[in-house]
């Protein structure tokens, strides 16, 4: 967190938004213990510089962070981070928020939830 | 003719596969529809998934679109990250 907001300070910039994902502890009232995310890394960094990309041609961006943790993640943990710096702050949070949509909806990253009593790969199945 | 092509699987799809990677054999010239068609005959499980795709060499394809010997396939189950 502090190496990314270190990195998207500029002087130029006039706002600076953070977007954290974070594991929640429950899904539809079942406990969720830990999350196992899997990637197709060459893939989904592609995916993810193409989505910066696009984002840094709609909107006037400074510096941008965009990180997605992998592997074991407990409770409350991070799970992702965008951050945009930008003159004015309605296309820091327009920025962040396209690029956080369109990455859960296109970047090749598979989550599976552990609950006390199985596990799911979330949204696999209708 | 038949070519041999490497499959990667992720998720959902490694554990109904049973297998990070697979070698088969796709007519040639092979397409993405028919490796589809051919992986949901021989694994069922596949065809009751949300949505599934194949890319190649890290691009979502098309089911009409080429697969040549060197490409880099995988399957793409319903993504879930964030």
């Amino acid at each position: 967190m502090n190496s990314a907001f270190k990195y998207v300070s500029t002087d130029e910039a006039g706002a600076i938004t953070f977007f954290f994902g974070t594991v929640r502890n429950s899904t539809n009232s079942r406990n969720v213990e830990q999350l196992e995310y899997e990637a197709y890394d060459r893939m989904a960094l592609k995916k993810m510089q193409e989505i910066a990309d696009e984002a840094c041609r709609r909107w006037n961006i400074l510096r941008y962070v965009v990180v997605h943790r992998k592997g074991t993640l407990l409770t409350g943990e991070i799970a992702v981070l965008v951050a945009v710096a930008t003159p004015h702050r309605a296309d820091a949070y327009d920025a962040s928020r396209y690029i956080i949509d369109t990455l859960k909806q296109t970047v090749p990253i598979w989550k599976k939830e552990y609950f006390d009593d199985g596990q799911v790969w979330v949204d696999a199945h209708p | 003719m038949s070519h041999r092509v490497s499959v990667q699987f992720f998720g959902i799809t490694r554990e109904i596969i049973g297998a990070s990677t697979l070698t088969l054999d796709l007519p040639q010239p092979g397409r993405v529809g028919e490796l589809l068609n051919s992986l949901k005959a021989q694994y069922p499980a596949l065809s009751g998934l949300r949505s599934l795709l194949v890319a190649v060499n890290g691009e979502y394809a098309e089911p009409e679109d080429p697969i040549q010997p060197n490409d880099e396939i995988a399957l793409i189950p319903p993504v879930s990250g964030g």
